[in-house]
């Protein structure tokens, strides 16, 4: 249980001015005793009607948080699931942290995962709490109150919850009660539980902070360098005063760009296109695609920089001097865009000692520790009132708080005073960076004549995400960001003599974590290989998959054990031209198998089955629509996205370049959950790493082609 | 330049600049945030609203050409059809960030009036030019037949 909670204790009357605020209720800072709400904790409340508030203390980017966190306290507290509300947390790294990473922060799958004890304390605690109150206003003993579906009753006696509110006031609130075990369980697990955000989200009253508009409010758009790492010069304004609705611009503090301020978007975007700015670029990336390809060929030509695993390269090819196979190949990946559906945005506006942010915002400690060192504030000057977020994929929290400082900015060059919205157009966010970074993998596998593995030697080029950021420390480790191999040097496969260097590719370009990382491309990497590996020495791939795991170890076991679920569910045959490829990130198991057909180099991926072991199921419906989500956005990207530059500008614009995933693209797709009464793990990206990999293999299988250079429509393949 | 348009069966008189697109008009002046802003070039489907009853997106659609037709939003949809494919939408669960799906639904509310029992290739014709990033597109398939089935119910 969180310390905080503990020595919080019961939350009431003027004590909980903060709390008020917090769960959104009247401000006048008093809870009046038997005319409010119960605010247990800091996640849960109660009101007069019954109805509870769970306070979310991670965003909701689509992934279910909303849904998953508000199960875990109606599950302790028996409540009724349609008297269950929802509140996003303000800005707080104390009280709202997300307890894997000390700081209040969505990513890394591990929104559930942190919280699954943490929530379902709280709802333990709110229980505790009624059955108290309830016993003392009815005057039975607490073993004779029961609580079913939202319904407290002893005897012929009922009551909702928020009948006892006055009695509950009186009680001190029991900081270590009791939660359920696996088998009292009512919600957690059940097939079916309707998602929070339904309603809102299909009526159209769901807010975003692009739905944000505050009185005398003005619009930002901002003129960007064409080229990364470019300053302003100057700025000639005389095209832009032409437009209606045009009422200034002004240069960013940090000369990354002019801020155009408009009446509305609109007038925004069209004034900002007509700006004209003038550039330095001495210290601006300049290099293009193909000339950055060339030097990650070098990088893996030329020893490495760091050696990541204790067996040395040159150890690793004696082991396979004899080999009877070897699988030899290089792979790249391009630069990714995460393209969320809602293009960054968010509103800042003055408040009495600071300033306060509206936005779909994934890390309100970054953004809070960011701007108030721009703005010269504390970090508790800064507020952040966080909204439903149209996607993110990983891009809207970054340690520069790039949209936030952006915004802070433009706030500042206009005097601090009106409130300003920030709008990225879709060609902002696609030439804007924070990328998935390009990478190059060279590997060569031995194996001897009856298809067993002697050696692997690897490298890896890619350019590190965490290296020079707050991150490092966590992250980086005998100078190498593990963002870059994790899913490589961790691997589940028993490898002998396996060695793995890795050397640095640098640029100006910002890169960014992007739906499930590292895993993005070394899945691909592994999966491929393993694949390659099967067909020289003749050996099914599950099977030689499962021969490389050690079942004696319990991650093993499990990788085996989803691996097999795969198999079984798709009727898997040792020949079969289908394609198959399994994971494990974010602490969970996911395996895929592949149907496509092709026809002329045109591929259509037919079906996807994919099984995902990420232990307890808390709400195995919105697991099934991460499996489909993670695997149709892996799709589109492996099939056909990448961002090229020429001479450092980059060259797609929007979706008819930088084509997603489309309704006409999408396999079927069947889900198997492996039932598991581990702690729960991550499903927001897992499904992402083994996806592309078990298309390629399926490719291979039907084709003979071999895909090692993304995106696929590379090697000529185009997508329906 | 004043402009009368007819929204969600209301009379409205906005002052825009020619040329705006219908869907800066809709969210900026008449504050109608359902309707989304996505690409602006009219590639996404998000800003997908309803010309004469028709999905048209309006992202790419100048105010200029409104006239006195009829434009409805997600927060102006009441009938039948509508009701039945929110509902499916809902009892399959199928949005994930919600960003895009009022453009779904506006063009499966489309589809669905002018072809009630669409096949398989007609659903994807329809539904092709809207872009879901979380891909819910299994579920969106699922809602419109679902809908479909329940409006000839």
């Amino acid at each position: 249980m969180s310390q905080t909670i503990s020595r919080r204790g019961f939350l009431k009357s003027a004590a909980a001015g903060s709390a008020v605020m917090m769960v959104g209720l009247n401000a006048g800072g008093l809870l009046a005793v038997g005319s409010s709400d119960i605010v247990v904790n800091p996640f849960v409340s109660i009101n007069q009607d019954g109805e509870v508030t769970v306070v979310i203390k991670h965003f909701e980017m689509g992934q279910g948080t909303t849904t998953g966190l508000t199960t875990l306290v109606a599950e302790e507290l028996d409540a009724d699931w349609q008297k269950m509300k929802i509140d996003f947390a303000p800005a707080d790294g104390i009280r709202y942290k997300n307890l894997f990473f000390g700081a209040q922060l969505t990513g890394g799958s591990t929104a559930i995962a942190n919280s699954y004890m943490q929530y379902r304390e709280a709802g333990a605690m709110a229980r505790d709490l009624l059955v108290r109150s309830a016993s003392t206003a009815w005057g039975v003993s607490p073993n004779q109150i029961q609580i079913r579906n939202g319904v407290i009753s002893a005897g012929n006696k009922t009551a909702h919850f928020g009948e006892f509110i006055k009695e509950a006031m009186a009680l001190k609130l029991n900081d270590k009660p009791v939660t359920k075990t696996p088998d009292q369980f009512n919600l957690i697990g059940k097939l079916k539980l309707p998602r929070k955000d339904s309603q809102a989200k299909t009526t159209g009253q769901a807010m975003f902070a692009m739905d944000v508009k505050l009185p005398g409010m003005l619009y930002v758009a901002i003129h960007r360098s064409p080229k990364f790492g470019g300053k302003v010069s100057s700025f000639n304004l005389d095209d832009a005063k032409k437009i209606g609705g045009f009422v200034d611009a002004k240069v960013l503090a940090n000369k990354a760009g002019v801020a155009v301020y408009a009446k509305n978007t609109w007038a925004a975007f069209k004034a900002r296109d007509a700006l004209k700015v003038s550039w330095d670029f001495s210290g601006a990336e300049t290099r293009g695609t193909e000339e950055m390809r060339a030097e990650y060929k070098k990088l893996v030509d030329e020893p490495a920089m760091f050696n990541g695993l204790p067996t040395t390269k040159e150890a690793a090819n004696t082991a396979m001097q004899d080999a009877e196979h070897l699988v030899e190949a290089d792979f790249q990946f391009p630069f990714l865009s995460h393209a969320p559906m809602e293009p960054l945005n968010c509103v800042i506006e003055k408040t009495a000692n600071g300033v306060r942010f509206h936005d779909g915002c994934q890390g309100p400690s970054l953004v809070q520790g960011v701007v108030a060192y721009v703005l010269g504030l504390e970090q508790s000057q800064v507020e952040v009132k966080t909204f439903y977020a149209g996607g993110s994929f990983g891009r809207r929290a970054n340690v520069n708080s790039d949209y936030h400082v952006e915004a802070a900015l433009a706030f500042q060059a206009y005097g601090g005073q009106t409130p300003v919205k920030l709008v990225w157009s879709r060609e902002d966010d696609i030439r804007g960076g924070y990328y998935r970074p390009m990478s190059m993998h060279r590997a060569k596998i031995g194996l001897d004549a009856n298809g067993q593995l002697l050696g692997w030697d690897h490298h890896v080029a890619a350019q590190p995400i965490m290296k020079g950021t707050p991150f490092e420390a966590m992250v980086v480790h005998n100078g190498i960001d593990h963002t870059s191999v994790e899913g490589l040097s961790d691997t589940l496969y028993q490898v002998p003599n396996m060695s793995m260097g890795v050397s640095d590719f640098k640029s100006v370009i910002p890169v960014l974590w992007w739906r499930s990382v590292g895993h993005s491309h070394t899945a691909f990497v592994m999966e491929s290989l393993i694949d390659m590996a099967a067909a020289k020495a003749k050996r099914d791939p599950v099977e030689l998959r499962l021969s490389l795991l050690d079942q004696a170890d319990a991650k093993g076991q499990r990788m085996a054990n989803t691996i097999k679920t795969a198999r079984d569910m798709a009727n898997w045959k040792e020949g079969d031209k289908r394609g198959f490829a399994s994971h494990f990130s974010f602490n969970t198991y996911v395996a895929v198998v592949a149907d496509v057909s092709v026809k002329a180099k045109q591929v259509h991926v037919d079906k996807l089955y994919i099984a995902v072991d990420c232990g307890v199921a808390i709400n195995p419906d919105v697991i099934k629509a991460q499996m489909e989500g993670g695997a149709g956005f892996a799709l589109g990207a492996i099939a056909r996205n990448e961002v090229t530059l020429d001479k450092g500008e980059v060259i797609e614009a929007n979706f008819p370049q930088y084509q997603p995933t489309r309704f006409g693209d999408m396999p079927e797709i069947e889900v198997e959950i492996v039932r598991s009464n581990e702690a729960p793990t991550g499903v927001g990206e897992p499904a992402v790493p083994p996806t592309g990999p078990a298309i390629a293999n399926a490719i291979y299988a039907v084709t003979g082609v071999r895909i090692t250079d993304l995106p696929m429509t590379k090697a000529g393949f185009t997508f329906s | 330049m004043l402009y009368k348009l007819k929204v969600n069966g209301k009379a409205q008189e906005v002052e825009a600049e020619p040329g705006t697109p219908l869907l800066w008009v809709i969210r900026d002046e008449l504050d109608l945030t359902g309707t989304k802003f996505g690409c602006g070039v009219a590639a996404c489907g998000a800003c997908t609203v309803h010309f004469q009853g028709a999905p048209i997106r309006s992202c790419s659609f100048p105010i200029d050409a409104v006239g006195e037709n009829e434009i409805t939003t997600i927060e102006g949809l009441e009938d039948k059809t509508a009701k039945v494919v929110q509902a499916a939408w809902n009892e399959k669960d199928v949005v994930q960030c919600g960003y895009c799906q009022s453009g779904q639904i506006m063009s499966a509310v489309g589809l669905l009036k002018q072809n009630p029992s669409p096949s398989d290739a007609e659903i994807e014709a329809a539904m092709q030019g809207n872009v879901c990033r979380c891909a819910t597109y299994v579920r969106i398939k699922d809602a419109i037949k679902t809908a479909a089935k329940n409006l000839e119910a």
